[in-house]
């Protein structure tokens, strides 16, 4: 394998629902040790690009690899294999309700027995500590904790088999200004602790100046421009313009029917 | 107008559910037999499934089988027939009443449950987060409640045919006048095996049929807590008609010659 090869490349990725057509050829590339974020406003297709990065949703047309391999026409036990060296962060958490949080955070360990449940336990302990919660925070259920939280483990969980690549949806969403800077720096953190690639999506700017090394702006099913985090500010680009200073005019039209 | 319009998209649309449904059903079954197996989530369901249902199922089975000596005895007394009453009793418990009525009862207890419950894991993303983490969910959600389901429904309906033939026995006894040895005598010698097995069968069916219904509306359901309102009663509702539908044939099957 050539050592420039991308972490994650897609290449003319399609997908539509019945007669809407959200993603529309688009290219993105994410380098190893990289962290790219995808800026972009609701109902552009970032979740719909994310989902179908992790094999949550199958793309029409395209192709998606990962270290060069392509994942879109693996079987399901060659996949779950890539899947192993990924962690995603969800929007909502997207924590296991009848679960402790420890059990959670260490979910891909035990799923793939990979260690015994005292092990799994010291790991998630561990873990939770990277993430800046105490080991009695273990003990406790999801419901039992704050959003910020829940944010904090669920990026605990994401980084707990220590991957190559980790996945933020919308990381900062629903959180107040400081929790969201704390998770940002976590984040930051993390995922040079880890050395992993990453890949996030948001239409928070502030978080994704904290955490990019390039920033990608997909509109209408493409990426529309690209470049390092220092030239957003100087784009040449009217959408990325618009979109960066929360313009109400600009080219980008906001649909206020379906 | 054209009215066959909407009769061939409900026609479609039924052809659809059908066949997503029998996948889904192939997949579960071909993931229950294949490792990994998760022990601790089949215990747990087998606990919730079995263990919590007994209360129900005792309290329908005993006043069915009370119900069902009461009747009997007015029916029969007018032929003078009352001594059938402990064979009316025993093979309608262990054929018909106890795999049927446990089924309805449980279908609404636990079909409910499982749809809620992982119609809201769907709706949470707690399933996307389960691929994610390796972890294939039919496997991990699935297929172990279709094992508990398979497992603790005929043990349910075991526990509930004896519940019933005793209620049988208070009503006839205490209340009727009947001869406890006699009527004990008379619900052992008419019984046979095949009674006893048929509904342990029909119960292994609707077993299935509870949980996969549960699973698969839970499974399927989107657009957020309205959609897992509508995923549980459909659970209930797909549950409780299979099961009358599945009675009937199963009694075909095994009583018809």
């Amino acid at each position: 394998m050539a050592d420039d090869t991308p972490k994650i490349r897609m290449r003319d990725l399609h997908k539509s629902f019945g007669t809407k057509q959200v993603l529309r050829g688009l290219d993105l590339d994410v380098g190893v040790g990289e962290s790219v974020v995808v800026i972009g406003g609701s109902g552009t297709g970032k979740s719909v690009m994310l989902k179908c990065v992790l094999g949550l949703m199958r793309p029409e047309q395209g192709s998606v690899e990962i270290d060069g391999q392509e994942v879109l026409t693996m079987a399901a036990d060659e996949r779950e294999e890539v899947n192993r060296h990924m962690g995603m962060l969800f929007q909502g958490g997207a924590l296991f309700d009848s679960l402790p949080v420890w059990e959670n955070v260490a979910f891909g360990l035990l799923a793939q027995k990979r260690v015994g449940r005292p092990e799994a336990k010291e790991i998630a302990v561990s873990k939770l500590a990277q993430v800046g919660l105490g080991p009695e925070v273990g003990d406790l259920f999801p419901a039992e904790l704050s959003g910020g939280m829940q944010k904090r483990v669920g990026l605990a969980r994401a980084i707990a088999a220590d991957p190559d690549i980790i996945f933020f949806d919308e990381p900062t969403t629903g959180l107040d200004p400081i929790m969201a800077d704390v998770i940002n720096d976590l984040i930051v953190k993390t995922t040079r602790e880890v050395g992993a690639s990453a890949l996030s999506i948001t239409h928070d700017m502030a978080s994704a100046r904290k955490i990019a090394n390039r920033i990608a702006m997909l509109y209408e099913g493409r990426i529309i421009w690209q470049g390092p985090v220092a030239d957003i500010d100087h784009a040449g680009n009217e959408y990325v313009d618009q979109f960066i200073h929360g313009r109400a005019e600009g080219p980008i039209k906001m649909a206020v029917r379906a | 107008m054209n009215i066959l319009q909407p009769i061939g998209r409900v026609f479609l649309g039924f052809l659809r559910t059908t066949g997503r449904l029998s996948l889904f059903t192939g997949g579960v079954f071909a993931h229950a037999v294949r490792p990994p197996f998760y022990p601790r989530i089949i215990l747990r369901q087998m606990i919730d499934i079995g263990y919590f249902s007994l209360p129900v199922v005792g309290l329908t089975a005993i006043f069915a089988g009370m119900v069902l000596a009461l009747q009997s005895y007015t029916g029969f007394a007018r032929f003078s027939a009352e001594g059938a009453i402990a064979n009316v009793v025993v093979i309608s418990i262990t054929r018909e009443l106890g795999p049927v009525l446990a089924g309805l009862m449980v279908a609404g207890r636990i079909g409910a449950s499982l749809a809620a419950e992982i119609g809201t894991m769907r709706v949470t993303e707690q399933i996307d987060a389960l691929t994610t983490l390796s972890t294939n969910p039919m496997k991990y959600l699935v297929a172990p409640r279709l094992i508990a389901g398979l497992v603790m429904f005929p043990c349910l309906v075991l526990i509930a045919d004896v519940i019933g033939v005793f209620g049988g026995y208070l009503v006839a006894v205490y209340k009727l006048g009947f001869n406890p040895s006699i009527y004990l005598q008379n619900t052992y010698d008419f019984l046979q095996a095949e009674d006893v097995n048929s509904g342990l069968v029909k119960a292994a069916v609707f077993g299935g049929i509870v949980t996969l219904m549960g699973c698969y509306h839970g499974y399927h359901s989107q657009g957020g807590a309205q959609g897992v309102g509508r995923a549980t009663t459909n659970a209930v509702v797909s549950a409780s008609i299979l099961i009358l539908c599945f009675d009937y044939i199963l009694t075909a099957l095994f009583f018809t010659q």
